[in-house]
Formats: structure tokens, C-alpha cells, sequence
């Protein structure tokens, strides 16, 4: 029994890659939930948008990079994300003139929507695909630890090592900053305000003198800027590939309706809730067990109850289990 | 009339690769134009004719490629022998704690409920990974570089299409009893995270088929074209139509394949008709206008549902097995949701929702396009870079993205459509 490497082996595995992963899924969700209460369906294009934003980011760094421009400690892309949120707004901007737009007008169908957002992925995936290129990138510059593991262990003279990657620490901070900043903007503004107002009940809204083309035009502005630091916190923590953020559309989903749509809290708690099982079901959690088990109890196995390539199927249970017994979600959704 | 004149000319672009190509990719243009024509029609009658929204598709068809491993490959004995009674074993386990699992919660109240529900899960789920791993691991050691897996029933290779589609109905009943009856949304999540699991599943338990090793050698419904070839008679009666033996051969599998795979097309084709204008088509279309009124008057509209979604994914499961039969060899890596799933559906909303001549249709000409859109691109783009100094790098950029252009081309074609001409090529009567 040794509680306390434990611990530090606990934080080191399980903790604090969970929160990182959790907060890049609930900026993610955010974006999915914000768009299904304004503007009304599921966006299946989200994780391709965050690709063409992440895209956006990684090819200004690598620009600024070759002219000798650094932030310094930290990674060049932030420096670059306001350029990338430019042109992850003016893409989604386009897309909402040239294609959304009409079908609002039409007050089509939710699930045309869907397909037409179907339509909208194939074409942002190619268009990835094409300018940068379906590989694997790696953008992250600057210092990568802020606590390597053996800086830990000298400090503290403890057994396990703690690694604190300067990503994870940005992916934490950049999040709390937006997530208040959004809070701030939903609650505080008159803007916000209105679109509260539209999410809620559109009609009153509109009898109420708001401007619905305004409220989605934000909506487009803000879903536009969460999906490009969503993105680039993903990518400098893993790496860039298209296909990698198609596939995060699952669970991105899998937050927001465990959170319960159109709920900005819940997509924040359902994205710590997806993230947090995920990691917590593929870790082999041998060694943190024999730390904290009797001698005489320590586990033979690996203890990991499903290996790493089932990480969807985590999400995918969580899911079925939030559908089957609590459909509107854990913080009930529909109301922004 | 217009029906006629669209599959003419469709046949026409089938039938221009094989004058100006060749005749070999015509005919694979035209068997895989087949088989997408069968997924389609799967697609059709969920999103057609009750309006179900399943984006799982590449699911089933991994399914429908799955059964064809467990029927048609021989048993490797020595891993039956290493631990398959206990991998069986342990799947009867696993399977009798979510039984448990579901009883425990269906026959407690109040708040022994959760508790023992969870107790029985993890109770189940220690002895099922006692009882499984040791066995997964005694089948995947025994020759990992041939076998390392359980092998098939060594059964007839067409046997396996109509248990691919029964066992897409498996998941299908599955997942319809969760997501069905709730938003049309749920379904949508839902079944996109069922078809990654069943990917992820066939590319890890390597026990079942193998994994990202792949099963190759597939055993065929078709003669072998080497065996063609050593056959005097099929030689003399090649050259009788002015062709070398090789060539003869492989058009002529590919000739066998297309009749079988016609066959499957044309029964489905003329069973969703039948479906289709029968009272219980009828319904289906009333619940998908106006479920409230369905449900006034009486009909189980979630129970419905349940039984298309079922049918429509036990057809996908078909046109799976017939897919894996076709390559040959079934690869989990190539399963790609853009491929599987949404080009399918790209192919429902281009030939016509509800129509299912229409479902057809878009199945041969959206595959086509697939196939023929990086030729084209590849053209395309050699004009466009004609301009360009010889290996610079934005030449060799563009001319290296051309394969990514049918993605585009297939995202406009289906957003054009929706645009124009929402109802497709053949609107629904």
C-alpha cells in the first residue's frame, strides 16, 4: 500500500489526460449543442469543421514558423488561432449563405437539414483532403513539459512520475477562458440574451422584434470559433488528420445528448463524462491498483476492462444507457 | 418512359467504359454498381418508405462481410481444439449477464435496483473475461501467420448472404430497441456508433476473423480463372469469340458474378415492389407522413418502425456478403464510414427517396461516378496544371489530391440534388 505514488500514478494516466480530452469534447459539444438549439438539427458536418478551422491554424504556423515568428514557451499555433477562427468563420459563413440558408427560409425539416449537413462533411472533408492532405501532421511547438516526469520524481523523491504537458495545461486554461467568456456572452448580453430567447421559443422571439438572421449569424460566429480551438487544442495534444476529427463526431454527439441538446452546461458535463470513461475503461489500471490494494490482493492481469481500440464503443454504451433511461438527458435538454 | 430512358443511360455509361476502357472495369463497374444498388435499396426502404435516418450502414455490410468468414472458411481444427469450447463458452457467459443484467432490473424496485443490476454486470463481466481471455489467447497463438482464428463452418459461400442479412438484423433488432421511438436525431447517433463498433470489433477480436490480419482466399461461388484457363474446352470456345484465353476468364467470373448478384437485385427488387404497393406499404407511408394520425388510428407506429429498420438492414447485410464474396477477401481497415455509409445514401437521395427503381438507379450511377470521377479529376487537373513549371510543388500537390476530389464532387452532387431537384431522379409516384 503506498496512497500517495498512488495517487501520482492515478493523476498521471487517468486524471489529467481525461480532463484535457474532456475539455477539447466539450468545446466540441458546445458547438454541436449551440447549433442543434438556434438553428435546429444535428450538425454532421461539425467535425469536419473543426478540421477545415485546425487546418486553417496549422497551415498559419507552419507559414509562421518559416518566417522565424515564436511564442516564446508556448506553441506558435495560438498565435495563429485568430487567423484560423477567421477562416473557419468566413467557411461556415459561405456555407450558411450558399446552402443553409435556403432551407430556413423553406422551414424544411430538421432531417433534411442532417442530410444537407451530410452533404456539407463530404465537402469539407475533400476539401481538407486536398489542401493539406489526409496524413498524419504535427504542429505543436514550444516547450513540451511543464513538469516532466523525472523533474517530478526529483522534486518530490517519489517513486511515480508526474508528466504535465505544456498542451494539457493549455487545452485546461484556454477552455475555462472560453467557456466563461461564452457563459458570460449567453447571460450577460443583450445579444446572448435574444438568442436565449430564439432557443427557447422561436415565435416569441420574432413577435419580441429579434432579428433571426442576426441570432444565426452569431450562432454561425461563435459555433465557427469553438470549432477551431476545439480543433487545435485536439491537434496540438495528438496530432492533425482529417479522418481522426470525422471520427470525433461520435463522441462529440454522444456529450452533447448525454448532457441533454441545446443544453450549453450539460454538453460541458457530458463531454467530462464521456472523456472521463473512456479513459478510465481502456487504462490498465494495474498499476494504480497495486498501489492502493493489500500485497496480498494485487491483481495478476492487466485489469483493463476494454483495450484502447474500443474507445467508441464506450461512448456509443454511455449513450445507449442515457437513451434508454433518461432521454432528454442528464440536464434536460431544449432550452438554451 | 423517363424511367426507361435513365437506365438507359446509365447502361450507355457502363457500356462507353467498355468501349473506351476496358471491358474488365466495365463489368467491375457494373458488379459493384450491383451490389450498391442492393444497399440502396436497403437504405430506400428505411429512409423511403418510413423514413427512418440510419447512418450505420457500413455496419451491416462489414456484418453481411463477416458471415461470409464464419460460413465459408474451412475450421482451423487445432484452434477449435486450443479453447474453442471455452470462447464459446465465454460468449454464452457474457451473453447470460446481460440477460441477468436486464432481469435483476426488470423484477427489483427502488434502490436495490441500480446496485444489483451493477453487481450482476461486474460479476458477469470478471468471469466472462476469466473464462474468454484465456481462450483468446490459446486460439490467436496457434499459427498467427495463417490461422490464429477459429476458422468458418466450412458450409456453401452463397449460404453466407442470407445469414449476413440475418445477422444484420441481429444488430438491427438491437439497436432499433434502443434509439426507435425516440427523435429521429437518436437513431441517427445511435447508429453511427454502432457500425464504428462492429469496425472496431472485426478489427481487433482476431479469434473471430482474423482482425486487421485479414481473411484472404475467400472460397468462391464462380469457377477460378486458372482453372478456366487450363480447360481446353472454355479455351477453344474463347477463341470461337476472337479472344485470348486470360481475358476470356476473367471477364467471364466477373460475367457469373454479375448474373448472381442480378438475381439477388432483381428478387429484392421486385419484393420491395410488391411491399411497396401492398396495404402494408400503404401504412408505412401514412405513418411516415403523419405519425400522430397513424397512431390515432390505431397502429403501433414503434413497432413499425422496428420491423422496416430490420428488413432495410437485413438487405444491407445481404449486399455485405455479397461484396466480401465479390473481393474475395474480407479487410475491417477498408471499411470507411464516407464509402459505406454516406456514399450510399448519397446514391437514395440522388435516384429518388421512396422510389425504388429510383434507389437502383442512384445505386449504379452514383457508383459509376465514384469510380469514373478520378480519371476525370486526374484530367481535370493536368489541364489545369498545364501551365505549371514540371515539379513544382503546387503541381505535384494538386496532381497528388486528385484522389481526394470524388469527395467533393460526391458532397455537391448531393447538395446540388437536394437543391434542385429534392426529390431525385425518379420521384416517388
Amino acid at each position: 500500500m503506498d496512497l500517495l505514488n498512488g495517487f501520482v500514478a492515478l493523476a498521471n494516466f487517468v486524471l489529467i489526460p481525461a480532463i484535457a480530452y474532456g475539455s477539447q469534447l466539450a468545446l466540441g459539444a458546445l458547438g454541436v449543442t449551440l447549433i442543434y438549439g438556434i438553428l435546429r438539427f444535428s450538425n454532421f458536418a461539425h467535425g469536419d469543421t473543426m478540421a477545415m478551422g485546425t487546418m486553417f491554424v496549422v497551415l498559419i504556423t507552419w507559414g509562421m514558423q518559416a518566417l522565424g515568428i515564436s511564442f516564446g514557451p508556448f506553441p506558435t499555433a495560438l498565435l495563429a488561432i485568430p487567423f484560423g477562427i477567421l477562416g473557419a468563420t468566413a467557411l461556415v459563413l459561405l456555407t450558411d449563405k450558399y446552402v443553409y440558408k435556403f432551407y430556413r427560409a423553406q422551414k424544411a425539416k430538421p432531417v433534411i437539414l442532417v442530410i444537407v449537413s451530410m452533404g456539407v462533411m463530404f465537402i469539407y472533408n475533400g476539401l481538407t483532403r486536398i489542401i493539406i492532405g489526409p496524413d498524419d501532421y504535427r504542429f505543436a511547438d514550444g516547450e513540451r513539459f511543464v513538469i516532466s516526469a523525472r523533474t517530478f520524481r526529483d522534486m518530490t523523491g517519489l517513486e511515480e512520475g508526474l508528466a504535465v504537458r505544456t498542451t494539457q495545461v493549455i487545452t485546461v486554461v484556454t477552455a475555462v477562458i472560453v467557456v466563461a467568456a461564452l457563459f458570460w456572452f449567453l447571460n450577460k448580453t443583450r445579444t446572448g440574451k435574444s438568442m436565449r430567447a430564439f432557443s427557447d421559443n422561436e415565435d416569441l422571439a420574432l413577435l419580441s422584434g429579434i432579428n433571426p438572421e442576426r441570432v444565426v449569424l452569431v450562432t454561425w460566429l461563435i459555433v465557427a470559433s469553438l470549432a477551431t480551438v476545439a480543433g487545435v487544442l485536439y491537434g496540438l495534444d495528438k496530432s492533425f488528420k482529417a479522418f481522426t476529427y470525422f471520427q470525433l463526431l461520435l463522441p462529440i454527439f454522444a456529450a452533447a445528448i448525454v448532457g441533454g441538446l441545446g443544453n450549453p452546461l450539460g454538453a460541458i458535463a457530458g463531454g467530462f463524462v464521456i472523456a472521463f470513461s473512456e479513459v478510465g475503461i481502456t487504462y490498465a489500471w494495474k498499476k494504480v491498483l497495486t498501489y492502493f490494494m493489500p500485497p496480498a490482493l494485487e491483481p495478476d492481469g492487466l485489469v483493463q476492462i476494454l483495450s484502447t481500440e474500443y474507445k467508441f464503443a464506450v461512448s456509443f454504451v454511455i449513450l445507449v444507457i442515457v437513451l434508454l433511461f433518461r432521454p432528454t438527458g442528464l440536464f434536460r435538454g431544449k432550452a438554451l | 418512359m423517363r424511367t426507361f430512358l435513365l437506365f438507359g443511360a446509365v447502361a450507355c455509361l457502363i457500356l462507353g467504359t467498355g468501349f473506351l476502357q476496358s471491358w474488365n472495369s466495365a463489368l467491375l463497374i457494373l458488379n459493384m454498381g450491383l451490389v450498391s444498388a442492393v444497399m440502396a435499396l436497403g437504405v430506400n426502404l428505411q429512409w423511403g418508405l418510413a423514413g427512418l435516418f440510419n447512418v450505420g450502414v457500413m455496419g451491416f455490410v462489414a456484418l453481411g462481410g463477416l458471415a461470409v468468414v464464419l460460413i465459408s472458411m474451412p475450421p482451423v481444427g487445432a484452434a477449435w481444439a486450443a479453447g474453442g469450447g471455452q470462447i464459446l463458452l465465454g460468449l454464452v457467459l457474457g451473453a447470460a449477464t446481460i440477460v441477468g443484467a436486464v432481469l435483476v432490473w426488470a423484477r427489483t424496485l427502488g434502490r436495490v435496483r441500480g446496485w444489483a443490476t451493477a453487481a450482476v454486470l461486474l460479476v458477469g463481466l470478471i468471469i466472462y473475461r476469466m473464462v474468454l481471455d484465456p481462450a483468446v489467447d490459446a486460439v490467436e497463438s496457434v499459427d498467427p501467420a495463417l490461422a490464429g482464428y477459429l476458422g468458418g463452418l466450412g458450409l456453401p459461400v452463397l449460404l453466407a448472404w442470407p445469414v449476413g442479412g440475418l445477422l444484420a438484423a441481429g444488430a438491427a433488432w438491437i439497436i432499433g430497441k434502443t434509439a426507435l421511438g425516440l427523435r429521429s436525431d437518436y437513431l441517427a447517433i445511435a447508429t453511427l456508433g454502432i457500425a464504428e463498433i462492429v469496425i472496431a470489433i472485426l478489427k481487433n477480436e482476431d479469434w473471430m476473423a482474423r482482425g486487421v490480419k485479414n481473411v484472404i482466399g475467400l472460397p468462391r461461388p464462380v469457377p477460378y480463372e486458372v482453372d478456366l484457363q487450363n480447360d481446353p474446352a472454355f479455351v477453344e470456345r474463347a477463341a470461337g469469340f476472337g479472344l485470348d484465353a486470360t481475358t476470356a476468364s476473367t471477364l467471364y467470373v466477373k460475367l457469373e458474378y454479375g448474373m448472381l448478384f442480378a438475381v439477388v437485385l432483381i428478387t429484392l427488387l421486385v419484393l420491395a415492389q410488391l411491399a411497396l404497393k401492398s396495404p402494408w406499404g400503404r401504412m408505412m407511408r401514412a405513418i411516415r407522413d403523419n405519425e400522430t394520425a397513424a397512431r390515432a388510428m390505431g397502429k403501433d407506429v414503434t413497432a413499425r418502425h422496428l420491423q422496416v429498420f430490420i428488413l432495410g438492414s437485413a438487405i444491407c447485410g445481404i449486399a455485405g456478403a455479397m461484396m466480401t464474396t465479390l473481393d474475395g477477401q474480407l479487410t475491417p481497415g477498408s471499411y470507411q464510414p464516407l464509402r459505406y455509409t454516406f456514399l450510399i445514401w448519397v446514391m437514395v437521395i440522388v435516384g429518388g427517396s421512396g422510389n425504388n427503381l429510383g434507389a437502383v438507379l442512384g445505386g449504379f450511377l452514383i457508383w459509376f461516378l465514384w469510380v469514373q470521377v478520378e480519371p476525370m479529376g486526374q484530367l481535370l487537373m493536368s489541364v489545369i496544371t498545364a501551365g505549371l513549371v514540371d515539379g513544382s510543388w503546387l503541381k505535384d500537390h494538386l496532381l497528388d489530391s486528385v484522389q481526394h476530389m470524388r469527395l467533393l464532387t460526391m458532397g455537391l452532387i448531393l447538395l446540388l440534388v437536394l437543391r434542385l431537384n429534392p426529390r431525385g431522379l425518379l420521384p416517388e409516384k
